[in-house]
């Protein structure tokens, strides 16, 4: 036997690493520092190499696949001005804790610091916005790096890592030898809960006359959403959850209260005002959540459950802190409940909160409303379409009237939101699931903002349903004008300069739609859904002073909502 | 108040910068910052001095804990330790000052590693307040330049060896309440 290891260039070491780590897609557009990769990748045939047109977009597409499948989303881009692109999208899946892996190439190692043609310090750039990152110095480093990168963005609480590839490094020759495990000293993500604190958490429990479960993205994340419908359902608990963790509950399930916080229900923040014990599951207390954070479930204690102990007494000090993966504390948590609490009273309260106050919009003038399209297309895929969003008001509305019943179908930019995140998203998420339909609701502001993609999409005949909520306005802001700032709609109308978007879409040989009149909608959004030869785009054209209610203003007591414009004979 | 972490990290490329972006990028203050092998090659030390409230604190302690490239952080602040600076400074004497300043010298138990007709350089050592109060003795004599190291400290007592990894386990986890 030959004991001789055969040798491989880092090209061939770079797509096998990824072979074994089961990479499917690869993100990507070429340039002079991969140009090694892009000539191995040509032979390559178990990996698929996804052209897109512009980075940010193949780093939205990773997300959107990782989003959708739970696994590590990859991208691959050049040097210089192509890492630099991907930079929005890294902070992104930063924000929202998406697993994505970029190879960003980078000049010669001897050249670095030379302000060589397209160098960029990527590593040096996305410092604070990477779970990690890794600049391949030598190529005997490079399988290794390979596998730590995929471990450190897929465990633990999701990130984004980079990893930059000096192209002689690519071009080098080595033995192979890939780690089957790696130790981390500093690296070692805690998964089960303190036993003494899941005890006393079950003890609140029991005791608790007025407790709600307020669920994040981390529950998807992490797979719990079967652990957190048992523990739900088996107390008889009312669940909030926030834009990311829509989903981890079936939104049609009695006891989900939809989502709570700036754009929440006004039941769901009711019950955070008045709960006595609120259960924090994978959840950070952002400030869209918590409003003024003084105020938050002031007279609850409050017990949270996340695996980052950095999120923990951030934003809100709380009494009862478990640092683990809230999967495995959740089901501890059931299993430790011997006595359920009785909620008679506290759900009555509740139900009374949603008569109060339920959401509601108004047609009455006979013009579109994006809120109808949203309902009528919850009730048309019955809430198990993957449901895409750009940023902005029809974001809200999508977490306020589509009722998501099953966990990674609700793909949005949360915490940065990044308009633009929509359509290269949705491309991302239609090459992970086949079995769904693909809806991209966005916005004509958002859409624009990466509408190359329409390229990519097309080419690869996806099925993306694209719906254009189009207010030829940028709805939100313009919002945030009429209720703050005076009424003062400086530089929100697109109305004169939006593109005809049926006619743009035909450019990329895409089927569209226009409509405006109520009664197409249902037919529309039928044909659309049936159509699977390719992308179809509608655009859907609404009316323009629409604004997203209930509303928390910025920095007030979530108590402090404004259900619904005033009248001008109520102001009276 | 002031606070010292002492922090083991690995003794790698950009390790020393991961920490500088993240009290940038959280927006804490380095008061001073040392760095230096350890009997590890592979590992080195960080001695960290920063200000903030309890609550602040505690969140730079966790965001060290979460970087990958830490090993294993300790707030040294109210635990019994050494913790030494070593001051260069260099001041300016004429006739009849030069003897002063050697006492004074003395007095610190520090050592004159430099003289020129003009100058002399001394070098000491010891805690913060001490370092402080020298230069605030030699202020008089004119102090033309004065290079401090930033603060190293190391807990007394030494750990039995098993201790400490059990606590490299507890501290990276962090169980915080």
């Amino acid at each position: 036997m030959n004991t001789k290891k055969k040798q491989m260039t880092g090209a061939d070491i770079f797509f096998e690493c990824l072979r074994r780590e089961g990479v499917e897609y690869i993100f990507g557009y070429p340039g002079g520092a991969v140009l090694k990769l892009y000539e191995k990748l040509y032979d390559v045939d178990f990996i698929k190499h996804i052209l897109v047109r512009h980075e940010q977009g193949a780093t939205h597409m990773a997300e959107g696949y990782a989003k959708a499948t739970g696994k590590v989303g990859v991208v691959l881009v050049t040097s210089g001005p192509g890492a630099t692109n991907t930079v929005t999208g890294i902070a992104d899946a930063y924000m929202d804790s998406v697993p994505i892996v970029v190879f960003t190439g980078q000049v010669p190692t001897h050249l670095i610091g030379n302000d060589a043609f397209q160098e960029a310090d990527i590593c040096g750039i996305t410092r604070p916005i990477t779970k990690h990152n890794f600049l391949v110095r030598d190529i005997s480093e490079l399988a290794s790096t390979i596998k730590q990168a995929f471990y450190i963005a897929s465990t633990g609480r999701p990130g984004p890592v980079v990893v930059d590839l000096p192209k002689n490094v690519i071009n080098s020759i080595t033995e192979f030898h890939y780690p089957e495990k790696i130790e981390l000293r500093g690296y070692k993500p805690r998964i089960y809960g303190h036993q003494n604190q899941i005890k006393k958490a079950a003890m609140m429990i029991q005791k608790s006359k007025r407790p709600l479960l307020y669920v994040g993205g981390g529950v998807i994340m992490s797979g719990g959403h079967r652990e957190l419908y048992l523990l739900a359902k088996e107390n008889n608990l009312p669940v909030t959850m926030t834009l990311q963790g829509l989903g981890a509950f079936p939104g049609t399930d009695p006891q989900s209260l939809g989502m709570l916080g700036m754009h929440g229900t006004y039941w769901a923040n009711q019950a955070v005002n008045n709960c006595d014990l609120i259960i924090s599951l994978g959840a950070r207390f952002d400030d869209r959540v918590t409003g003024k954070v003084d105020t938050f479930a002031k007279n609850a204690y409050k017990i949270h459950v996340d695996i980052d102990p950095t999120c923990i007494d951030k934003n809100v000090i709380v009494d009862l802190p478990i640092v683990g993966d809230v999967k495995h504390v959740m089901a501890e948590l059931a299993a430790e409940i011997s006595e359920k609490p009785d909620l008679t009273e506290w759900w009555e309260q509740i139900e009374a909160w949603k008569e109060e106050c339920p959401l509601e919009y108004d047609m009455s003038d006979g013009r579109l409303r994006a809120q109808y399209i949203i309902e009528k297309l919850s009730e048309l895929t019955r809430g198990d379409a993957v449901v895409v969003t750009d940023v902005g008001q029809h974001q809200m509305w999508v977490a306020q009237y589509y009722k998501f019943n099953h966990p990674r179908t609700n793909i949005t930019s949360g915490g940065l939101g990044t308009m633009g995140f929509g359509l290269p998203a949705a491309i991302g998420v239609a090459f992970a699931v086949k079995d769904k339909p693909i809806l991209c609701i966005t916005g004509d502001g958002g859409f624009q903002m990466n509408m190359q993609e329409l390229t990519t999409a097309a080419y690869y005949k996806l099925p993306i349903k694209i719906f254009i909520i189009n207010n030829s306005f940028l709805g939100m802001v313009r919002q945030w004008q009429e209720l703050f700032h005076a009424e003062k709609y400086s530089f929100t109308d697109l109305s004169d300069s939006n593109p005809d978007f049926v006619k743009l879409a035909e450019a990329f040989d895409i089927k569209a739609y226009s409509v405006s009149n109520i009664s197409d909608v249902e037919p529309v959004l039928k044909e659309a859904l049936e159509y699977n030869d390719g992308p179809i785009l509608v655009d859907f054209k609404v009316a323009k002073e629409d604004m997203v209610f209930p509303i928390v203003p910025a920095g007030a007591s979530i108590s402090d909502m404004i259900i619904r414009r005033l009248d001008p004979k109520e102001m009276m | 108040m002031l606070h010292v972490i002492s922090a083991l990290v690995e003794n790698k490329f950009g390790a020393f910068n991961r920490v500088v972006t993240m009290f940038s990028a959280k927006g804490y203050n380095i008061h001073s910052i040392s760095i230096g092998e350890t009997e590890d090659p592979t590992i080195s030390r960080m001695t960290i001095v920063t200000e903030g409230e309890d609550k602040v604190i505690e969140q730079i302690v966790k965001q060290l804990n979460r970087l990958i490239d830490t090993i294993k952080i300790v707030d040294l602040t109210y635990q019994p330790k050494v913790q030494r600076e070593l001051l260069l400074i260099s001041v300016g004497y004429q006739k009849g000052t030069r003897s002063e300043i050697i006492d004074i010298c003395e007095i610190f138990r520090g050592n004159i590693v430099d003289i020129n007709n003009r100058t002399l350089m001394l070098e000491i050592t010891g805690p913060p307040e001490k370092i402080d109060a020298a230069i605030n003795v030699l202020e008089p004599y004119g102090i033309k330049e004065i290079a401090r190291s930033g603060l190293v400290a190391l807990r007394r007592g030494e750990q039995s060896r098993k201790n400490s990894e059990a606590e490299i386990e507890t501290n990276k986890v962090g169980e915080l309440k």
